[in-house]
C-alpha cells in the first residue's frame, strides 16, 4: 500500500490491516506523520518524531494506529500549550489519564493539534498560534475549539483524534469539517490531565472520519478514573454500532432550536430535513419536542462557563511555570504576565466570569445560570420519556469564512445555541456529516439520554450508511 | 465617651488545626516534617494545569470526630468550594475550603458556642529575603510547597469569649480534646494550631456588638493571651478618646507585642466563593459516622465528670482532664492498691506536678503505684504529710519504693497509740513553761511553741494531731 492508501484507511480498517500483518504499524505511523508534517492547515502545533521505541503488544485493541491529541491535553515530556503563549513551549511532567489510557490499548500519541486558547472559541481564530484551516475550503474556519483535531481528521493527516467538547467544541468543528465527533455523558472519561477551561463541562471525546471509528476510540477512552472524582463508570462496553434500520425509534425536533427563527441557515435546514426523511425511511418517526428553556442554554453557558474558566485560569501566574513577565513587584508581574499571555476572548471570559461571581452579583449571575442549567435538564429528562433521541442540526450554519465574526463576540457565541443544551444537561450527543450546502459540509446531530452511547451510536450508524456521505471534498482541495 | 463607661471584651476564635493524616487534603503526597523544602510535592499539589484534587477520606474522618467531640450537627451533605484569590502560596490561584456547606455546624466545648467546624487545604510556605519580613519590600520570596494542601480543620467559635485569660484557657481545653482524638499534633509553636480573635468590646450592658478587628499570628498561649489583652487595650484607648474602631484585619509581633494593621491591597479580597466543580459533594454515610463514633475516646469534659464522681476536687478534676498525661497517671495509680481518689489527686495536680513540670509524669522515676503507696501511707497516718513530701523528693530522684524509704531513714510517723512520743511532749511542756501557761489560760494558739518543739526532737516523724490530744489531756484544756 502507498502512503497516501495508508492515510485513507479508517482506523477500524487500519486496525484491520495490522492484525492481518498487511501493514506494519511504525509503516503507518509514518505514513501520517509524514502527512501532519506535510499539511498546510495549521492544525498540528507538535508532531512525534517517530513511532513510539516499543511497537504495541500483540493483541492490543487499538493495534498501533496512531492519534492526534488536542493540545489541551497534558503529555509528558511534550508540548501540552492550551493553545496559549502562557503557556507557551509547557511541557508537563505526567501524561492525561485518557491519553495514557489510549496508549496503552495500543493507540501513540501522533501529534499535538491546534485549537482555540483555552477552548474559547468556535472558529479556532483564538489560537496564539493562528487559526487552524478548514481542509473544504482555505479561506473559511474549521470550527472551534476541536478545530486542529477536526481539520487533521478531515484531510487525512490523522486517522483519528482527541478533541475536548465544553459547550460543542467537539460537535461542531466535526460538523464544519465533514466528520464524525461524540461528546459522551459528563464523567464517562477521565479529566485528570485536560487543561480546564470550565471543569463542569469539559468533556473528552473522539473525532473520526465514521461512526464505527468513533465507537472503537470511545469504548478505550470511558472508565472512572480515581485521579478523576467526578468521573463514573461506564455501564457495560462500548459495543460495535451495526444497525441497519431504526424501527421504532422515536426523534424529537426541539422547537425552540431548530423552529422559526432559530437562525438556522436554509441550506443546513434543507439537509437537516432530508436527513429526517432519511430517518423516517429507516423506520424512526420524526415529531416535535419541547425544550422549553433551551433558549436560555446560551445565557447560562456564558455565565457558568466564563465563571469557572476565571478560577481554573487564575493558577497561570507566572510564578511556577509558563510566561513570566518581570516587573519589580508582584501585583506587576502576576499584571504584565496575564495582560501578555492571554489573548483577547481569554481575557473577555475571564472578566465575564469574575464579574458574575462577585460579591453582590453570584445570585443574579451564577445562581440564576444554575437554576437554569437544571431547567434544562428537566426539560431533556421530560423530552427522553416520549423520545429516544432529540435531533438538531449540529451548527446553524456551514464553515464561516476567517475573520467574518472575530469582531462580534455575540454572533460567534450562536454557532453553539444546538450545542449547549446537551452539555450543560451532561448527556451523551454525537454530529454526524450528513450532506453539504454550498458545497460546505453540515452537521446533524442526535442527543440521547446520559449512558446512551451505545444506542446513539447505533442510530448513528444506521443513519450514516443511509447517507453516505463524500468525504473527498476535504482531500480534493489539499 | 466618658471615662468611667465600662467596658466588656467580645471575642470569638478561628482556630485552624492540621490535621495528623498520612497525605494531603486532596493528594496522595505524604504530610511534610522538616524534609528539604518542595520534596513532598505532586503535579495535584503544585497546581500544575489538568490536575484534579480527590479528598482525603481520613481528614473527613477526622473531621466528623472533631465535630462529635465538639458536639456539632454533622451534615449528612457537604461540599467544597473555591476561596478565589491571587498569592503565591496558593498554586491553583485559590483554596478548596468550605463555604455555606461546612462538614460541621453548632456544638459547644465548656463555655463556648461553636459556630462551625469546616475542612480545608494550607497554603505553602513563602520565605521573604530582604528586612520587611512581608512579600511588598522584600528583595525576593521563595516558596516551599510542602505544607500546601496539608489538611486543616477550621474551628469558629460563636463569640463568647469574654476575656483573654478565657480565651487562652478555652483554647487549652480545645487543644486537650483534639488532642485526645489523636487528629492533630495541635502545637501552637510548630503552627499544627493556629489561632485567630476577632475582637470587639462594648459598654457592659449593651447588646449589641461593637466594630471587630481581627488579629492575626499569636503563636503561643502566652501571646494569644498578651495580644488579645493588647487590642482591648488599644480599642478601649481609641473609644475613650472619642475614636473608632475600624474593621481590619491586623498583625500581632511576638518580638514587639505591637500590633500592626495588614491593610494593602494583597488583603483588599472578594473571594468569589463558588462551589468546587473538581470534586462531588461530601455525603456522610452512617458507616462513616459509626467509624468516627467507633474511634472517639473519652473526652477531657467526659473524663472531668467521671473523676469528680469519684470524689475528686472540682480543680483537681479539671487539671487531671485537661492534662491528659496527669490523668492518665492519676488513674494508673488509683489502679493500685490503697490510695482514695481525692488524696491522690492532690498529691498528683499538686505535690508531683511541682517536681515534675510540664514533663509527662509517667516519664519520672516515679511509678503511678508508689505514689499510691505513699498517698496511702499518709492517709494511714504511718508517715506525716512533711515526711512524705521528702519521701517524694526521693522517689523524683531515684525512684523505688516508699515503705522501704521511710524504714531505711526512719521517717515514720510517731503517735497513733505510739508511747515514745509522751516523754517529748512532757519534755517540750518543761521547756516551754510559757506557752505551757497560755494553753492552760485558753490560748491555743501557743500550742504552736509545743509542737515546734516536738518536731525538732522527732525530726518530723510526729503527727501535729496526736501531739496536740496529748497536750490538752497533759494541760487538762
Amino acid at each position: 500500500m502507498t502512503a497516501s492508501d495508508l492515510t485513507r484507511l479508517t482506523a477500524v480498517e487500519a486496525v484491520a490491516e495490522i492484525e492481518r500483518g498487511d501493514v506494519a504499524p511504525s509503516e503507518l505511523f509514518e505514513a501520517y506523520r509524514a502527512a501532519a508534517l506535510d499539511e498546510d492547515l495549521n492544525a498540528y502545533l507538535w508532531v512525534a518524531e517517530g513511532p513510539p521505541a516499543q511497537s504495541p503488544p500483540d493483541g492490543a485493541p487499538l493495534a498501533g494506529v496512531p492519534l492526534a491529541v488536542k493540545d489541551l491535553f497534558c503529555t509528558e515530556g511534550v508540548p501540552s500549550q492550551a493553545a496559549s503563549k502562557i503557556l507557551e513551549g509547557y511541557r508537563p511532567p505526567y501524561t492525561a489519564s485518557v491519553v495514557a489510557r489510549l496508549a496503552a490499548a495500543g493507540a501513540p500519541l501522533l501529534g499535538k493539534t491546534n485549537q482555540d486558547e483555552f477552548a474559547m472559541g468556535s472558529s479556532n481564530e483564538n489560537s496564539a498560534f493562528g487559526p487552524v484551516l478548514n481542509p473544504w475550503d482555505r479561506t473559511r474556519v474549521p470550527g472551534g475549539s476541536s478545530g486542529g483535531s477536526a481539520a487533521a481528521v478531515a484531510a487525512g493527516s490523522a486517522p483519528w483524534a482527541l478533541g475536548t467538547d465544553t459547550g460543542g467544541s467537539i460537535r461542531q468543528p466535526a460538523a464544519l469539517c465533514g466528520i464524525v465527533g461524540l461528546k459522551p455523558t459528563y464523567g464517562t472519561v477521565s479529566r485528570y490531565g485536560m487543561i480546564a477551561f470550565a471543569s463542569s463541562l469539559d468533556q473528552a471525546g473522539p473525532l473520526t472520519r465514521d461512526v464505527s471509528d468513533a465507537a472503537l476510540l470511545l469504548r478505550h477512552m470511558v472508565g472512572r478514573d480515581a485521579r478523576d472524582s467526578t468521573s463514573v463508570g461506564f455501564p457495560g462496553a462500548v459495543g460495535t454500532p451495526t444497525a441497519e434500520r431504526l424501527d421504532g425509534i422515536r426523534l424529537g425536533v426541539p422547537e425552540e432550536l431548530v423552529g422559526e427563527g432559530s437562525g438556522v441557515e436554509p441550506g443546513v435546514l434543507a439537509a437537516f430535513n432530508a436527513t429526517l426523511e432519511l430517518a423516517e425511511e429507516l423506520g424512526a418517526s420524526v415529531e416535535t419536542c419541547r425544550l422549553p428553556h433551551a433558549p436560555h442554554a446560551l445565557s447560562a453557558y456564558y455565565v457558568i462557563a466564563p465563571a469557572e474558566a476565571s478560577s481554573n485560569l487564575a493558577r497561570f501566574d507566572g510564578v511556577r511555570y509558563g510566561l513570566r513577565v518581570e516587573d519589580g513587584g508582584l501585583v506587576g508581574m502576576y499584571t504584565k504576565t496575564r495582560s501578555r499571555g492571554f489573548g483577547a476572548e481569554v481575557k473577555r471570559r475571564i472578566m465575564l466570569g469574575t464579574y458574575s461571581l462577585s460579591s453582590g452579583y453570584y445570585d443574579a449571575y451564577y445562581g440564576r445560570a444554575q437554576r437554569v442549567r437544571t431547567k434544562i435538564s428537566a426539560d431533556f429528562r421530560a423530552a427522553f420519556e416520549n423520545f429516544d433521541f432529540v435531533v438538531t442540526p449540529t451548527s446553524p450554519s456551514v464553515a464561516f469564512e476567517l475573520g467574518s465574526k472575530t469582531d462580534d463576540p455575540l454572533a460567534m457565541y450562536l454557532n453553539d445555541f444546538c450545542t449547549v443544551p446537551m452539555s450543560l444537561a451532561g448527556i451523551p450527543a454525537i454530529s454526524i456529516p450528513n450532506g453539504l450546502s454550498e458545497g460546505l459540509p453540515t452537521g446533524f446531530q442526535m442527543a440521547g439520554p446520559a449512558f446512551s452511547e451505545n444506542r446513539i451510536l447505533d442510530a448513528a450508524f444506521a443513519l450514516e450508511q443511509a447517507i453516505g456521505f463524500d468525504h473527498s471534498g476535504a482531500r480534493s482541495a489539499a | 465617651m466618658s471615662p468611667e463607661i465600662e467596658y466588656e471584651p467580645v471575642i470569638g476564635l478561628e482556630i485552624h488545626v492540621q490535621l495528623s493524616t498520612r497525605t494531603k487534603m486532596f493528594c496522595g503526597c505524604e504530610l511534610s516534617f522538616g524534609e528539604p523544602p518542595n520534596t513532598r510535592t505532586c503535579p495535584v499539589c503544585l497546581g500544575l494545569p489538568g490536575t484534579l484534587p480527590r479528598a482525603n477520606a481520613r481528614a473527613i474522618h477526622f473531621g466528623l470526630m472533631i465535630g462529635l467531640a465538639l458536639g456539632c450537627d454533622l451534615a449528612p451533605r457537604s461540599i467544597f468550594h473555591r476561596k478565589n484569590y491571587f498569592y503565591p502560596d496558593l498554586p491553583k490561584g485559590y483554596q478548596i475550603s468550605q463555604y455555606d456547606e461546612p462538614l460541621c455546624k453548632g456544638g459547644r466545648l465548656g463555655d463556648v458556642r461553636i459556630h462551625r467546624v469546616h475542612l480545608e487545604e494550607d497554603a505553602a510556605k513563602l520565605i521573604h529575603a530582604g528586612s520587611s519580613g512581608r512579600i511588598h519590600g522584600s528583595d525576593s520570596s521563595v516558596v516551599d510547597f510542602n505544607r500546601g494542601g496539608t489538611p486543616l480543620a477550621e474551628i469558629v467559635t460563636e463569640p463568647d469569649v469574654r476575656s483573654a485569660a478565657q480565651a487562652r484557657e478555652w483554647l487549652t481545653l480545645l487543644r486537650t480534646t483534639l488532642r485526645s482524638l489523636g487528629v492533630s499534633d495541635v502545637n501552637m509553636e510548630e503552627g499544627s494550631l493556629r489561632c485567630d480573635a476577632n475582637i470587639s468590646i462594648r459598654p457592659v450592658g449593651q447588646v449589641a456588638l461593637g466594630t471587630k478587628t481581627e488579629l492575626k499570628n499569636m503563636n503561643s498561649f502566652r501571646y494569644l493571651e498578651r495580644g488579645v489583652n493588647a487590642e482591648i487595650a488599644r480599642q478601649e484607648a481609641l473609644l475613650r478618646a472619642g475614636e473608632e474602631v475600624v474593621q481590619e484585619t491586623l498583625h500581632f509581633d511576638p518580638a514587639t507585642e505591637r500590633i500592626t494593621s495588614l491593610r494593602s491591597k494583597e488583603e483588599a479580597h472578594d473571594y468569589r466563593y463558588f462551589p468546587e466543580p473538581d470534586l462531588v459533594p461530601v455525603a456522610t454515610s452512617e458507616a462513616m459516622l459509626a467509624a468516627a463514633r467507633d474511634a472517639m475516646p473519652e473526652l477531657p469534659a467526659a473524663r472531668e465528670t467521671r473523676l469528680e464522681a469519684l470524689g475528686v476536687s472540682a480543680a483537681n478534676a479539671r487539671q487531671l482532664a485537661w492534662r491528659t498525661e496527669l490523668g492518665d497517671y492519676f488513674e494508673a495509680a488509683l489502679a493500685g492498691d490503697g490510695a482514695e481518689a481525692q488524696p491522690l489527686a492532690n498529691w498528683v495536680c499538686n505535690e508531683l506536678v511541682a517536681r515534675v513540670g510540664e514533663d509527662d509524669p509517667a516519664t519520672s522515676k516515679v511509678q503511678p503505684a508508689a505514689l499510691a503507696k505513699l498517698v496511702a501511707l499518709v492517709s494511714e497516718k504511718a508517715v506525716t504529710v512533711n515526711n512524705a513530701k521528702v519521701v517524694l523528693d526521693r522517689l523524683v530522684a531515684d525512684g523505688g519504693d516508699p515503705a522501704q524509704i521511710v524504714a531505711a531513714e526512719g521517717l515514720g510517723a510517731m503517735g497513733g497509740g505510739d508511747d515514745a512520743l509522751d516523754p517529748i511532749v512532757e519534755a517540750a511542756l518543761a521547756a516551754n513553761t510559757d506557752a505551757a501557761e497560755k494553753i492552760r489560760s485558753g490560748n491555743m494558739k501557743a500550742i504552736g511553741a509545743i509542737i515546734g518543739h516536738v518536731m525538732r526532737e522527732t525530726k518530723g516523724r510526729a503527727d501535729g494531731a496526736e501531739v496536740t490530744r496529748i497536750v490538752r489531756e497533759k494541760l487538762g484544756v
